[in-house]
């Protein structure tokens, strides 16, 4: 959890053309003449369409989804291929869910008992990781129960390893393949990158387009989600291995294969191993999401909670998430770096073997037991812990509501009126074709002819599909968020990369932002603020803030001690060293933070549309449940991937070019 | 082309967990039934009045037929598609759908209608109820207008704000606001959630707030919003989804089921063909699951003791 955000969308950075330093000269005429154009041809071309308005393109869409939906039971497409992708898929999920999470035919448990899970997974982190960990697992897992929601975690549980189980099996030889053979990755990377940007709940519609909801759509959309990953962190493990131990295995006679298997495999482990923890963690976190696809686990408490507005059990719920996260992130970190450690130290062999096969022998006992013994199968006690969690959550959140409503009111129309509504409706009410030119020439700035090139693709795509009005509404709330975002983790995170205190504190608050699902607090938020875009972008920046916050410490705590030490004898203080050396030093993570910040606000459009930001994120979900709109929300899906690519080019180009005149 | 008859409810947030009352069939079978039941599906669609007739039906078969009851959480398009495929065995509360009935019923014939559960669905315009005391002519459209100003917010611009809720509501509001020349902007909630929070903190705090909402529905029994009346519906008034400028019809809430089921000869589906309510029962349960927080079962328990006389009459006792 704690490196995922550097590997969202980290991709090898592009040689650019460095071009004289004159960018922020030309970014300041880019805006003049921006606002010059587009308010002297305000209203004109802005492109709206009517709320029930289709255009032809999304009518195709919708008939295309019709076709699917009659042919489902009869085209051999589906009949051979796709409905046995599915059924194979539930069926495996059901599989593992009978084993931890369900009960099955006339028993009244699972397989394995809650008390045989809690054995066995303490005693693969002792074997996997230490004695600490072990117990952080047990402990974690006790509170689970206590919480209320064992079954919903296992649930939770189940599909995550599903999902992660195909995840490594489809992308770990993909990644080895990619490590081995440079012109197959080149291929294979734009896919992985649109597979990251493009914001989570999109793929949602497609897929359950073709494999209707339920646990394979989930297992699919998680897929799509965890792959990456796991293959990008396994090529780049291969390739780090040195090429002089390869070539010495094949002079001493060694096939290619042989080479892989005894030489590069092996020193390339703790790497795919920190691969499958992310792979762990973006499951994990999509799951969640999956929910609204009808996943089963914790993620529906959630879901469930929020239909009837019951902030008490969404928060316990979301709880419930945050400990599972802790509990697989750590387990799969301290596993890493046991890896690391094993690969030098061989003592104390024989102790670790008594211990290994005395954990076995209860471990083995213990399950059976649980399967067997009734007070062992499904967790004792409706959950106290939970309740009274919820209980206070819920008295909380009340009197906060109560007492704070007028301040937060204010707050909204102060955000609203001063920030939002300018920047829409110059947005809105610009020339489509003046603003699509002020992002070519953006572009053309940072990334030269090239990402122009994509710039105006991207455009052009947009304008296809007939959402022009409502991109820009999103862009706008998009572009408050990011700001907000960046700001944040400015602030946040030079006190975290200047202080390891703050760094521990932090840290987990910052993981618990990121693996919380978002309907956990959409609730208070609304509560506090009303269905209002301001809504929204705050959902959007408690989940974005963490990958800006870490990315910036990162920064700070990574710039090379002589630097800071120069500075400190050149006699700066506090503010000095912060303004003149640490935040320059840190430039280039500055612009990746802008990146993933605004990555990560783009993810949660779709959310934002649940609590009135309305835009492309309000017609990805009225697509998804109403058939006569189905083309429409696939047009703002693709719309938002557009946005997403031409965003992320963008202020990719610009950390690169920042880099590149640092050096200069 | 949408039309107001067409309306679909299911929530945006598509799909509710009704694993809890998998979870706890625990409470197994009171009684053999002659008949074996075996299993049932049961769509969830994701409304809590849904919710409710879905509690008291799966309670029902539980304990008095032995079936195992399975829910599974559906849109509403979804679960008819369940229907020829044998996924569903039956939905529970229906609202229209008159595209899906002609082809699921009249053309392909894998389901049937098993008419009405008793409860009476009306959409429509509300206000919150301290305006309608306050300024009592503000309960016909004709007077909107006048109010526009008083609900103006950051995100309506110059006109007065009218929220709408879940995005799967299809509704005519947009047009009705040209048709009608009324000054208002309709701002999309995005959710059930985003609307029924507005409007209850509304009433709480004294504010303006005027949107879409419907009955029954268990929130109107905390805080009692009031109906604006629209220019009445008269059949095929709402026929042009551009030119309508009439209120929603009223809806006769049914019971759809698999023709396969029914076929079956399951006691389940005599039950679910006999169940019938009204919506005071129907807002009872959903009060209990909603606000009372209890389990399907739990709430369901509760309204089967007080009401044995009508579930005796679905199970034809």
């Amino acid at each position: 959890m704690s490196t995922s955000v550097l590997e969202k969308s980290a991709k090898s950075p592009k040689p650019v053309i460095a071009k004289p330093p004159r960018t922020n000269r030309h970014l300041a005429i880019l805006t003049l003449g921006f606002l010059f154009f587009g308010i002297l041809f305000r209203g004109i071309a802005t492109l709206p369409l009517d709320r029930s308005s289709l255009t032809s393109f999304q009518n195709w869409l919708n008939s295309v989804s019709i076709w699917i939906g009659d042919n489902r039971t009869s085209n051999p497409i589906f009949t051979t291929f796709i409905n046995v992708i599915r059924s194979s898929i539930d069926s495996f999920v059901k599989g593992i869910q009978n084993l931890i999470s369900q009960s099955m035919g006339e028993s009244t448990s699972p397989l394995i008992g809650w008390f045989g899970i809690v054995v066995l997974l303490t005693f693969i982190a002792l074997m996997m990781a230490n004695w600490r960990i072990a117990l952080l697992v047990a402990l974690g897992l006790g509170t689970l129960g206590l919480l209320g929601f064992w079954q919903e975690s296992m649930d939770t549980l189940a599909l995550t390893i599903a999902a992660v189980v195909l995840a490594l099996l489809i992308g770990i030889p993909l990644g080895i393949c990619a490590g081995l053979y440079p012109k197959f990755e080149r291929t294979i990377t734009p896919l992985l990158d649109f597979a990251q940007v493009m914001p989570t709940f999109v793929y949602l519609t497609p897929v359950t387009l073709f494999f209707l909801i339920g646990p394979a759509s989930a297992t699919i959309v998680t897929l799509i989600y965890a792959i990456p990953p796991a293959l990008r962190i396994t090529a780049v493990a291969l390739k780090e291995v040195p090429w002089a131990s390869v070539e010495a295995a094949i002079s001493m006679g060694s096939t290619p294969f042989q080479a892989l298997r005894k030489v590069q495999l092996p020193q390339a482990k703790r790497t795919i191993v920190v691969g499958i923890n992310q792979t762990i963690m973006a499951a994990l976190s999509m799951v969640t999401i999956a929910a609204l696809i009808d996943a089963p686990g914790l993620g529906k408490v959630v879901i469930r909670a929020l239909e009837s507005l019951d902030i008490g059990k969404s928060f316990q719920a979301g709880l419930g998430i945050v400990i599972l996260a802790v509990i697989l992130d750590r387990t799969t970190t301290a596993a890493a770096a046991k890896v690391e450690k094993e690969a030098t130290d061989h003592s104390n062999h024989m102790r670790h073997r008594v211990i290994l096969s005395i954990g076995a022998v209860v471990t083995v006992t213990s399950v059976y037991i649980s399967h067997s013994v009734n007070w062992a199968g499904n967790f004792p006690g409706t959950g106290f812990l939970g309740t009274n969690i919820a209980k206070y959550s819920d008295l909380m959140t009340q009197w906060v509501q109560l007492h704070a409503v007028s301040v937060t009111n204010s707050i909204t129309d102060i955000v609203s009126y001063g920030l939002i509504n300018p920047i829409e409706s110059l947005l809105t009410q610009s020339p489509w074709f003046i603003t699509g030119i002020a992002f070519v020439l953006l572009a053309t700035i940072f990334g030269g002819k090239k990402l122009a090139g994509i710039a105006a693709f991207c455009v052009l795509g947009i304008v296809g599909t007939g959402l022009w009005s409502d991109t820009m509404t999103t862009l706008a709330s998009t572009l408050v968020a990011a700001i907000v975002t960046v700001a944040v983790g400015v602030i946040f995170g030079v006190w975290i990369g200047r202080s390891k205190r703050a760094d521990r504190w932090m840290r987990p608050i910052l993981d618990a932002g990121q693996v919380l699902p978002a309907f956990v607090y959409l609730v208070p938020f609304l509560g506090l603020f009303g269905a209002t875009r301001f809504t929204a972008i705050l959902a959007a920046i408690v989940y974005a803030a963490p990958a800006s916050i870490k990315l910036m410490a990162d920064g700070i705590a990574g710039i090379p001690a002589s630097i800071t030490e120069a500075g400190i004898a050149a006699g700066s203080n506090t503010w000095q060293m912060i303004m003149k050396v640490q935040l320059p030093s840190a430039r280039r993570n500055l612009t990746l933070a802008t990146n993933q910040g605004l990555i990560y606000v783009l993810a949660m459009i779709v959310v934002g549309g649940l609590v009135g930001a309305g835009g492309l994120g309000y017609l990805v979900v009225a697509g998804f449940s109403q058939s006569s709109l189905t083309g429409k929300g696939l047009a703002a899906g693709l719309a938002i991937v557009l946005l997403g690519i031409l965003l992320d080019r963008i202020t990719q180009a610009a950390a690169v070019k920042s880099t590149l005149e640092r050096k200069k | 082309m949408v039309k107001a008859s067409r309306i679909r409810r299911g929530s945006a947030f598509v799909l509710l967990a009704s694993a809890l009352s998998l979870s706890l069939s625990a409470g197994a079978p009171a009684q053999a039934a002659a008949v074996k039941c075996g299993t049932v599906n049961l769509a969830d669609n994701a409304w809590v009045g849904y919710e409710a007739n879905l509690a008291v039906i799966s309670y029902v078969l539980k304990t008095n037929l032995g079936c195992k009851v399975v829910v599974k959480n559906l849109t509403e398009q979804v679960s008819w598609q369940g229907f020829p495929t044998g996924e569903i065995d039956a939905v529970l509360e229906n609202w229209g759908h008159d595209d899906l009935a002609a082809k699921y019923i009249t053309k392909d014939k894998t389901a049937v209608d098993l008419g009405p559960t008793g409860n009476k669905g009306i959409i429509g315009w509300y206000v919150v109820p301290w305006m309608a005391k306050k300024y009592p002519d503000i309960l016909n459209y004709k007077n909107l207008n006048k109010y526009a100003s008083l609900f103006k917010t950051s995100e309506s611009g110059a006109k007065g704000a009218f929220l709408d809720g879940d995005p799967s509501y299809v509704t005519n509001d947009e047009a009705l606001m040209k048709n009608l020349k009324l000054n208002y902007k309709v701002i999309y909630s995005g959710s059930e959630a985003a609307l029924i929070t507005s409007f209850r903190n509304a009433e709480a705090q004294k504010k303006p707030m005027i949107g879409y909402f419907y009955e029954p529905h268990w929130f109107l029994a905390q805080v009692a919003l009031k109906h604006v009346a629209l220019p009445a519906w008269t059949t095929g008034c709402d026929a042009n989804a551009k030119t309508v400028a009439c209120d929603y019809p009223p809806y006769v809430l049914n019971k759809i089921a698999s023709t396969k089921f029914m076929k079956s000869g399951s006691p389940a589906a005599a039950v679910i063909k006999n169940f019938s309510w009204t919506n005071a029962d129907q807002n009872s349960v959903a009060k209990s699951l909603s606000v009372d927080k209890l389990t399907d079962d739990a709430a369901a328990k509760i309204w089967v003791t007080a009401n044995q006389a009508t579930v005796n009459k679905w199970l034809g006792k």
